[in-house]
This record gives structure tokens, sequence and C-alpha cells, in this order.
């Protein structure tokens, strides 16, 4: 493998515009050089933005290094591409079974599986969607060869929702998500400050009363139901949504994550914290 | 705050003249108090006012507990359209009604130079 690296990397070096890059990359993600494997992606994927495979394979290493937000929007935009790929459909799978969501990750490996029917890691995957699987899975087997130098067990029906970890998969759940009842009790996730303090309470009494506000005010200028509130500070960005009636979702950003995106990280922690909250699993 | 009526108004005017804004305001941060306003008829602007009051400053004190300093900029989203304020360093909330297509890039932009114009 070595060797074939040194002969890809040099092959690139003279042809920049080739594919050579995918080969390349996957070999370096596979031997868990994940930098260089990020930075070959990351120049093929600027040369072919339409590629859904350069999409792909930029996924997989995020998802190695565990940026499973960015993976998600990789493998989204590989779907919007071409939306019968394989290699995304597995990829999304996998993340949907990252945070508990093993209906979603069925359905889309059972559209890898209509596009795909021989995948051995696809079956595989879904025996374990469908409860029928070995008990241990991995990312590897789930995503079909994204993810995870070291397996990584996910055993998706066997463990839909860890109940008491609302954000389960998702980035910043332990320093950048919360989610707080009415009265400002704290439900899941965690706030630590710019130097690792736990914030959670303080922020959580001065978000007391928030949702509750934020309703009067577009209730009074007749501008229907809020659904979100965006801030921008001096050092960081805030975002805060309801997920459901009274409760209050706060996601905290450093200013290097623009508002846009703080936004979609918002989205998602909400439709998580939806979820959770519906099933009852904080009660 | 010491800028005169004019200033006042010449502030309103930058933010009113984007379209898709119903309205603006200048509030007092502290007591929720309107300062000046230019807004379309039917929007309470006194009730208004003091809601944007009471919301950016427990916003303030959220974010400076994160650890995420002073709001610069806030933006309230619903179905029908939006709340978007800024804070001045002098203690009033520079505030504009907008439409729910509004461009929000924009009227940032507005209602920052409308701070500096405050103070």
């Amino acid at each position: 493998m070595p060797d074939e690296i040194k002969t890809l990397s040099s092959q690139l070096a003279q042809d920049p515009d080739s594919l050579l890059f995918l080969r390349l990359g996957e070999l370096l993600r596979q031997k868990g050089q994940l930098d260089a494997a990020h930075r070959v992606a990351l120049t093929g994927l600027e040369r072919h933005p339409h590629l859904p495979d350069a999409h792909d394979l930029y996924a997989r290493i995020l998802a190695d290094k565990r940026d499973y937000e960015r993976a998600f929007d990789e493998w989204d935009m590989a779907l919007r591409i071409a939306p019968d790929h394989v290699g995304a459909l597995k990829g999304l799978a996998f993340l949907y079974f990252k945070v508990g969501d093993v209906q979603q990750a069925a359905a889309h490996l059972e559209a890898a599986q209509r596009v795909a029917p021989d995948d051995p890691g696809v079956a595989q995957a879904l025996a374990m969607a469908r409860g029928g699987g070995p008990g241990g899975g991995s990312a590897e087997a789930g995503a079909g060869g994204s993810a995870a130098a070291e397996p990584e067990p996910i055993a998706p029906a066997a463990q839909p929702l860890e109940e008491a970890r609302v954000f389960a998969g998702l980035e910043g759940a332990q320093e950048g998500l919360l989610l707080l009842d009415a009265s400002g009790r704290v439900l899941g996730g965690a706030l630590k400050d710019p130097s690792g303090r736990d914030v959670t309470d303080a922020v959580a009494a001065y978000l007391a009363g928030v949702s509750q506000e934020a309703a009067r005010t577009v209730k009074l200028l007749g501008l229907g139901r809020w659904t979100g509130l965006a801030a921008e500070g001096s050092l960081g960005h805030v975002h805060l949504a309801p997920p459901t009636g009274e409760a209050l979702l706060l996601v905290v950003r450093d200013r290097a994550v623009p508002m846009g995106r703080l936004a979609i990280i918002a989205q998602r922690a909400a439709l998580a914290a939806r979820r959770w909250l519906e099933g009852g699993a904080h009660a | 705050m010491t800028a005169p009526a004019a200033a006042y108004d010449k502030a309103l005017d930058l933010i009113t003249r984007v379209r898709g804004v119903r309205g603006a305001m200048l509030v007092s941060a502290e007591d929720g108090i309107v300062v000046a306003e230019q807004l379309m008829e039917g929007i309470k602007g006194p009730a208004v006012s003091a809601l944007a009051a009471s919301l950016a400053t427990r916003l303030r004190r959220a974010m400076e507990a994160a650890g995420v300093g002073a709001s610069l900029f806030w933006h309230l989203q619903a179905e029908h359209g939006a709340l978007l304020v800024v804070p001045t360093p002098g203690g009033t909330l520079v505030v504009a009604v907008a439409e729910p297509d509004v461009n929000v890039g924009l009227v940032r932009l507005e209602l920052l130079r409308a701070a500096e114009v405050v103070g």
C-alpha cells in the first residue's frame, strides 16, 4: 500500500485534474492518515465540485474524524447530485444509526439495496437495522465502507436512542448544545465557555422564560409562530429554537461557524430534541 | 443618549428604506421605552419595545455567561416575519420589524449603521 500511495501521489502531482485523488484519498483514509486524506479529498473536491464520488470520499474522511455534521452535508450533497449514489445512501444510513433514527437508517439502506442488491454490506446493515442481524456491528459494516478505522459498535436495533443523551451523536453535545424546559430546567446537553468551564446552569437560568417571551413578541406583531432566534456575539454565535411547545434549544458555536451553518446545526439538534421529547425519554 | 431628534430620524430612515421592512424603532434597553419610531399602522410599538428589551436583556446575560461576548445583532424569526435588533454601546436597541422574505444581511447592515448614528 505505501508504494501505491507514493505512485498515486506522484501521478496526481503530474496530473492534478485527474480522478486519481479518489483512490489516493481512500488509501490514505484506510491507512488512518486522515489529515493527508483530508487534504487530498478537499483539493480534489475543489477541482471536481460536481463529482458525487468526491463528496462521498470527503464525507467518509470526515466521518472517520467524527465530524458527523459536515459528513452529513457532504453525503447529502452527493445524493443531490446523484440520488442513487450507494456510498452516500449507506453513509447517511450510518449517521442516522448514530443518532438513533433507525427508521431513516433503514429507509436509506433499502434505497441502497434497490440500487445495489448484491452488496453484502448493505444487506448486513439492513438486517441489523431490522433487528435480525448480529449483535454488534461496525461503522464499516453499517456504512458499507465508510468511517472508522477501528470498528465502532452501533447495534442500531438494540440501541435505538440512548435515553440519557438527547443529542447523542451530534457535534458538541457535551459543550455546545442545551435543551431546557419552560422553567429553565436542563433536560439535556451541556455548555462550556471557551475556557472549558461548565456554564450550563448559569446560561439555563438566564434563558428561563425566553421561549414564552419570544412567542408573545411575535404574536403581538402578528407574525405567527416563532421559529428561531439567531444572535451574533463578539466571540461566538448562538441559536435558539423551540423544538416543541415551550421547550428551548440552545446551540452555541464560536465565530468561525457562520450563522447560516449554525441554523442548520440547530435544525438537526431540534429534530433530535423533538423526537426525544415526544418519546417521553426524559420523563 | 445624546443624539438629537434629527439623528434618530436619520437612523430610522436608513432602516425603513430597505424593502421588506415594516417599521423601525429606537428603544431604551434598560426600561423598554420607545425613544423614536417609524412603524407601519397596526404595530403596537410600546408593547413590542417592552418585550424586545426584556428579550435583549435575557439574551445578553445568557451570551455573556456562555462566553460568547456581547450581543452585536440578533434576529427573531417567525412564520410571517422577523424582528431584528442591534444593541448600541449607549444602551439603545435599534429594532426593525420585517417581512419574512426581507434581505436579512442588508437590514443587519443598516441596523449597524443606524446604531453608529445613535451611539
